[in-house]
């Protein structure tokens, strides 16, 4: 099968420092990747690189089979169909939770807020957040803001969805809540990457588990296999630490 | 749950009987009060008593504090510090918004847009480089001299656009630091749901931006209630000029304290404002 998302030889530099060496990646359409690895491995920056919002500097990324790593290519039609959420939610702070939601519809797609207020309400109330959609984001919990975060980026229809160690900033009481999130949509059958510390959550629902270390994959396989019989050193050792 | 209920138990105990650390904070609190007012009364007392004292007092008196110079001329200082809150009013929503477009002049990324990034940055160099009087007078004695015809002689005209000038480069930089102090994940956030740049800019970042600016925006705006006095030199008679009309009416000098008074009545309550929503804003980013 023609994967959706592919990368290869993908290449980022920030000064002197390499933070990707040269990283393939298939992901298959509806499928659940998750990147495990030590901080500053090269998850995030990884992800970013995937929906443009950092330039690669060298190598090839194929969405659907259309190179969308070329330069010069105009990035907005290509973050449109890739989302991310990202760590500190990154709400707008001056914007009402069904504002943030909206904002991007309304100016990129030209919808009205009448148009959208059906579909932004029931996502909303799809991810228990119905009473909250005129809360300012400090009025929010963090895992309330984090479920708006993913529900703003839901309502541009990705073709998939970027999560970067979206639980990483709650307090642990929180995470399941948003973890709940990420379990519908894989029923949804969301293709997605994700950056994470959830062991327990990769294990229990990734069907492809990549472990980064020092800016390459160094083992990728499903989790049980990875989990249970990890061939690197390395991996071994990763693991030892965080299980 | 828990964690609120040990947060709440000190504030209960208080009620009922206080703890041996508030009762002595509390003593501290009272020296302290004590201290500060003795020693305000003693410094206030020495300047009303010290100055009476001096040899020159009963001239200065006479010169600067005269009861019925005063009451003579405080209506009509009035009615020309009106003419100062128009020229305030007119100037300041132009003030903001040519200082708006400068910094976004600044701020512009496009390789074709360069023109208009080197002129903000020339435009705020010069214009903060400059003594506003200096402005005043070449640009209120300048341009009329062209000979242009009524009303575009009017040294209101020429006026108000060197104020507008000089203090929209003052704002420009003031917006262009808020601009700077939003951070760049709210940029990430943002053009990462597809949105471009410019929208970015105007529903994203600048929204944010102003509002942090607020408060010092509000400094500038007070110092401009002030300049305006200094179109007094290309013209108008506004209330530092009509002061020193009845200055010489007089023969003296009490109607410059009348008008410091009028400008102090509207600067310091504004200051005080200015300084509240500094202090609100400095709390709920800690």
């Amino acid at each position: 099968m023609k994967p959706k998302l592919s990368l290869r030889g993908i290449r980022k530099r920030f000064d002197d420092h390499e933070v990707c060496k040269g990283i393939d990646l298939d992901v298959a359409e509806g499928e659940m990747v998750c990147l495990i690895g030590a901080s500053g491995s090269g998850k995030s920056t990884l992800l970013r690189c995937m929906n443009l919002l950092e330039p690669i500097d060298d190598g090839t990324i194929w969405l659907d089979g259309r190179d969308i790593s070329e330069p010069g290519l105009d990035p907005q039609p290509v973050r449109q169909e890739i989302g991310i959420v990202f760590q500190s939610y990154n709400l707008f702070p001056h914007m009402t939770a069904a504002e943030n939601v909206m904002l991007a519809p309304r100016r990129v797609r030209g919808l009205s807020r009448e148009d959208l207020r059906p579909r932004v309400a029931q996502l909303f109330s799809r991810f228990g957040l119905s009473d909250r959609m005129e809360h300012y984001p400090d009025q929010l919990s963090g895992g309330q803001q984090q479920r708006v975060a993913i529900i703003r980026a839901l309502a541009m229809d990705p073709q998939i969805m970027l999560f970067d160690e979206i639980t990483s900033a709650l307090d642990p009481e929180l995470v399941g809540e948003v973890l709940d999130v990420l379990r519908d949509l894989r029923q949804q059958g969301m293709t997605m990457v994700l950056a994470t510390h959830e062991m327990g959550f990769a294990r229990e629902l990734a069907d492809k588990v990549c472990f980064l270390d020092a800016g390459r994959i160094l083992e990728q396989g499903p989790p049980e296999e990875l989990f249970a019989s990890p061939q690197e050193a390395r991996t071994k050792a990763f693991l030892a630490r965080v299980l | 749950m828990d964690e609120t209920s040990v947060q709440n138990r000190p504030a209960k105990r208080s009620a009922a009987a206080p703890t041996r650390r508030e009762v002595y904070e509390a003593g501290v609190r009272r020296r302290s009060n004590r201290i500060a007012l003795i020693s305000t009364i003693s410094v206030v007392l020495a300047i009303v008593v010290l100055v009476p004292l001096s040899p020159g007092w009963d001239a200065v008196q006479r010169a600067f504090f005269n009861g019925r110079v005063f009451v003579a001329t405080f209506p009509g200082l009035l009615d020309a510090f009106l003419l100062n809150v128009m020229i305030f009013a007119w100037s300041a929503p132009l003030i903001a918004i040519t200082g708006l477009a400068i910094a976004l002049c600044r701020d512009t990324r496009a390789p074709a847009l360069f023109p208009l990034r080197l002129f903000g940055i020339a435009y705020t160099d010069i214009f903060r480089g400059l003594p506003v009087v200096l402005v005043i007078y070449i640009i209120g004695f300048g341009v009329p001299g062209l000979g242009l015809p009524r009303p575009w002689n009017s040294p209101y005209i020429w006026g108000t656009l060197a104020l507008v000038l000089v203090y929209s480069a003052y704002v420009a930089e003031v917006i262009r630091s808020g601009i700077d102090s939003i951070h760049q994940s709210q940029r990430s956030a943002a053009v990462s749901l597809g949105l471009s740049d410019q929208d970015t800019m105007r529903f994203v970042v600048l929204p944010q931006a102003i509002r942090n600016v607020v408060p010092a925006n509000m400094n500038l705006f007070i110092a401009l209630q002030k300049d305006v006095a200094l179109l007094s030199f290309i013209g108008p008679v506004e209330i530092f000029r009509q002061a020193g009309v009845y200055k010489s009416l007089y023969a003296n000098f009490t109607p410059y304290v009348g008008a410091a008074l009028i400008f102090l009545a509207l600067t310091v309550p504004a200051t005080r404002y200015a300084d509240y929503l500094m202090n609100k804003q400095n709390r709920a980013r800690r």
